[in-house]
């Protein structure tokens, strides 16, 4: 089958590649674009390691076709960091070691980013919701939520850490 | 030797692969990319077993594209006596057959064929053009049908080994019966004055990594293959691959990608030896990644159980008496957990009498492997049950019953080993003290605590260390990093030398460039590569000293080495401290570079207990339940990165809160697995769980130059019955076949109306 032309936008640059009608946005930016920071976990929308921002709007990228793109922006984990500088979020995953293996970390920090954009001042129950798209087999989440709720209170410039202990 | 004051072990640095993590450039096992490269593809049995009469592939080799295609008899034929691996325990004959069915399809999924094509499209088309001739057998799903005299049999040659008791000699489903006693059990449970006994029952359950299994394989013109991917041993890839090929292991370099979990499920292979096999055929490289279907359907989850458990005690809270009869699925091949769960099931108390018989059962599903402190977890669902059912009966605190019975230094373990120093009593204790114990319930809620114990792994490790020219280090090993390991790494080198944890470099590197190390699995790596790295860095440090003694012209016994300089002592005190970049400044003048390898081979690791408190709220209109609060006391010996050991205690529990709650694999009467998704088997996500609060307890390991004890297992092996505890509590009925999935509740609220 003819391969399709797209120009999109991707972290803010254009770009353009050739897809299948039917590849996912996933197999283009991994296999076309060579952008393999976004990780494929399922494959069916269900972990969320694929995630990405679609015009501002957090999606898995292997449910979105790759045509769809056309015209569109498209945000993904390797335009998280400014240059050398990482996004406090991603500075917080460090501190807070809360990643283990890492393979979740790129689709839960492009998440955490939209969750902060949308919501600066989540609670941990509002940032529990939001994050359960994404799986983690590593860290029972604990220190995901904590880095994610810290992230908020520093970039808000409160002191407000992680609650501990009984939920509720 | 453990009052040693630490600079850098219990600190919470940031880790050194941190920053390629959270950007996106950590290379995984599926971003390889090699000029020329195929996708390789299989095709799996529709049918749940299935003699295969023929294979016709003459179709799929002439689809466009495709330049290899291999079936089971493309793979040497290996004697059934043949055994390779770590410490020779793999029987290579049953995990070629698991990699690609021979004779027969024993389970729904099994691969029976394989391609490569250059294209990921073309190699899925070309796979369905492969026509196989099946004769269906009928399946043997469940222990019980397994075990019945007139069972369908999975393979003809088995026969049960190990202890066989009264099982009968001759084909049998059943690969091994092994026991465990101690005492005299008749006695043991007449001198009791409560005995309970239960059945319990545990699912499939899959480890669940995120990562799906990813490989890649090249072969140059010289016969040099090169397999890069994402495994638990780069070294055990290498093994188990040169003998199911019958390649000399020099032609083999296994290349460590980043791994995305494993939790033991990437402690064997699948596709490694097609990729290598295909990549050989086709004289291309080849790469196959599985789909998350895939890895449900085919690659190992922990097995399926069924228990029975009985317990006596004296209303004084001494156990008197405790026995087990434990039966596991091991799937299509010889190999479920049922003799480690015996091992381990008795493994924290005193009890003076004691029976424990375990089976390794054949049914037709998927070979179950490795899976975090393998068939600890059910055990410990009916040994810690029974304790928290006599411990309402003689009203007495379950906590208090525990420590009544709790092994110290000295007890003889269930295999009649001495216990040494361990801290399982204090984590008991400090479970006791916690806030969480005392605070009080809300309506609907109900408590439960379970403690646990696991042997931990010894085997083989190596470790390198050179020094640069600057005085900084480098670290490496054959030990793949799967949680946060280069920071112990780091951290232990920076503890020996003196030195910055900033000025070492750990680094993770391939068969043909470091000393063997066996897996990363066993809970092993930061306790044994960790020997290696600390033995290595001794001898950096000697060497060191002689350099110095060298330049300053004094004796060997004159140089120290204190916080990363050499020091004058013994007469030598007048000489100027000279710090590591000091002295290697100097290498070219005495003596050259300076690196040191060190090996290890520990005889003993010592063994990890732990103390779980969940506290659990029902719906008892919907059944659904949910973790409210809970709690982690882990004897962790000496943390090494506390925040790493923190890390392993919460993501042991919450999978161990999955198989309690809602994780199973769930079949149909063909034996086709109906959940194969991340949709329908259904993890723990973030809204499921609480904040998982963790107490590590330290008490030294006296096996460990700095006290540490494995750290990754023992967190799993609680839970089960810490959940199934709390459910009883909330529910005022013993609930014992997992998961305690909301049907199961609301099943067990209308039995007991």
């Amino acid at each position: 089958m003819a391969r399709m032309h797209v120009e999109t936008t991707i972290n803010g640059e254009s770009a353009e590649f050739l897809c299948q009608p039917g590849e996912s946005l996933l197999d283009a930016l991994r296999n076309e674009l060579n952008l393999t920071g976004t990780k494929e976990g399922c494959n069916t929308g269900d972990c969320g390691a694929c995630s990405v921002m679609l015009d501002g709007r957090l999606v898995p990228s292997c449910m979105v076709l790759a045509p769809e793109v056309e015209g569109r922006s498209v945000g993904t984990i390797e335009g998280v960091a400014q240059g050398d500088e990482l996004h406090p979020l991603q500075q917080k995953f460090l501190e807070h070691a809360a990643l283990q293996c890492g393979i979740c970390t790129p689709g839960f920090i492009v998440a955490a980013k939209a969750l902060l954009e949308k919501n600066p001042d989540p609670t941990e129950e509002e940032a529990r919701y939001w994050l359960a798209g994404n799986l983690c087999r590593c860290t029972g989440y604990d220190k995901i939520i904590r880095a994610v709720l810290d992230t908020a209170a520093e970039m808000n410039g409160t002191n407000g850490a992680a609650t501990n202990g009984a939920a509720g | 030797m453990n009052e040693r004051k630490f600079k850098h072990i219990g600190t919470r640095p940031v880790r050194p692969d941190g920053v390629d993590k959270v950007t996106g450039r950590a290379n995984y096992g599926a971003d390889i990319d090699m000029p020329g490269m195929l996708h390789g593809v299989v095709l799996r049995s529709p049918y749940a077993h299935a003699r295969i009469r023929s294979i016709d592939t003459s179709a799929a080799e002439k689809s466009p594209g495709v330049k290899a295609v291999l079936v089971g008899t493309d793979l040497p034929d290996l004697p059934r006596d043949l055994k390779g691996g770590p410490e020779n325990h793999v029987t290579l004959a049953d995990l070629s057959r698991n990699c690609l069915a021979r004779e027969t399809a024993l389970y729904h999924g099994h691969a029976v064929a394989a391609l490569a094509a250059t294209s990921l499209e073309a190699a899925q088309e070309a796979v369905q053009k492969i026509v196989v001739d099946y004769e269906e057998l009928e399946p043997v799903l469940e222990i019980d049908q397994a075990i019945a005299p007139d069972a369908p049999i999975l393979h003809d040659h088995v026969r049960t080994a190990g202890m066989r008791g009264d099982l009968p000699d001759g084909p049998t489903n059943i690969a091994s019966r092994i026991e465990f006693s101690r005492g005299n059990l008749e006695e043991g449970f007449a001198d009791a004055d409560v005995v309970v006994e239960r059945e319990f029952s545990t699912p499939w359950a899959h480890q669940g990594y995120i990562e799906p299994h990813a490989c890649a394989a090249r072969v140059g013109e010289d016969g040099q293959a090169v397999l890069y991917g994402s495994s638990q041993g780069q070294f055990l890839m290498r093994d188990l691959c040169v003998g199911l090929l019958q390649l000399e292991p020099g032609k083999l370099k296994v290349v460590p990608a980043e791994i995305g979990g494993g939790f033991g499920g990437k402690t064997t292979v699948y596709n490694e030896p097609l990729v290598v096999a295909l990549a050989k055929k086709s004289n291309r490289p080849v790469k196959m990644v599985m789909t998350r279907e895939e890895v449900f359907r085919a690659t190992g989850p922990t097995s399926a159980s069924k228990m029975r458990f009985k317990m006596g005690a004296k209303r004084d809270g001494t156990i008197t008496a405790a026995s087990a009869s434990i039966y596991m699925e091991a799937g299509a091949f010889p190999g479920s957990p049922a003799g480690a769960a015996a091992m381990c099931c008795f493994g924290p108390y005193t009890f003076p009498n004691f029976s424990i018989e375990a089976h390794d059962v054949l049914v037709n599903k998927l070979k179950s492997a490795a899976y975090r402190a393998p068939g600890a977890p059910m055990g410990a669902l009916g040994t810690e049950s029974l304790l928290d059912e006599i411990a309402r009966e003689i009203g007495m605190d379950p906590i208090e019953l525990r420590l009544r019975n709790a092994v110290q230094q000295g007890d003889t373990s269930t295999l009649g080993m001495p216990y040494d120093r361990i801290g399982f009593i204090e984590t008991l204790e400090a479970a006791k003290s916690h806030p969480h114990y005392k605070a009080p319930l809300g309506p609907n809620q109900g408590r439960g605590v379970a403690s646990g114990y696991w042997f931990n792994a010894g085997m083989q490790s190596s470790a390198n260390i050179s020094i640069h020219a600057d005085g900084s280090a480098v670290v490496a090993c054959g030990s793949p990093d799967i949680g946060g390991w280069r920071a112990s790494m780091a951290l232990i080198a920076a503890e020996e030398l003196g030195i910055p944890y900033e000025r070492v470099r750990p680094v993770v590197l391939d068969t043909d460039s470091v000393g063997y190390s066996d897996l990363t699995g066993g809970s092993r790596t930061t306790v044994v590569t960790g020997m290696a790295i600390i033995e290595a860095a001794r001898q950096v440090i000697d060497e060191l000293r002689a350099r110095t003694a060298k330049m300053w012209d004094v004796e060997l016994d004159a140089v120290g080495w204190q916080d990363g300089c050499a020091v004058g002592v013994n007469g030598a005190g007048d000489n100027e401290p000279m710090t590591l970049a000091e002295i290697a400044a100097g290498f070219s003048a005495t003596g050259g570079p300076v690196n040191a390898e060190a090996s290890v081979v520990p005889a003993a690791t010592g063994p990890s207990f732990g103390t779980h408190i969940c506290d659990l709220e029902v719906d008892k209109e919907t059944g659904v339940s949910k973790v409210v609060r809970y709690t982690v006391v882990q004897d962790a010996g000496k943390a090494i990165h506390p925040s790493y050991v923190e890390g392993q205690m919460q993501g042991g529990a919450s999978q161990g809160i999955g198989i309690a709650l809602n994780e199973e694999y769930i079949y149909d009467e063909k034996g086709v697995l109906e959940n194969p998704s991340f949709l329908d088997y259904r993890m723990p996500v973030a809204s499921d769980l609480p904040m998982i609060d963790t107490v590590i307890v330290e008490v030294p390991n006296p096996a460990h130059p700095y006290g540490a004890r494995g750290v990754g297992e023992i967190p799993i092996v609680p839970p089960l019955a810490a959940v199934a505890n709390a459910m009883s509590d909330a529910l005022g009925v013993r609930m014992t076949d997992l998961p305690l999935s909301p049907p199961r509740v609301l099943g067990a609220l209308s039995e007991d109306v």
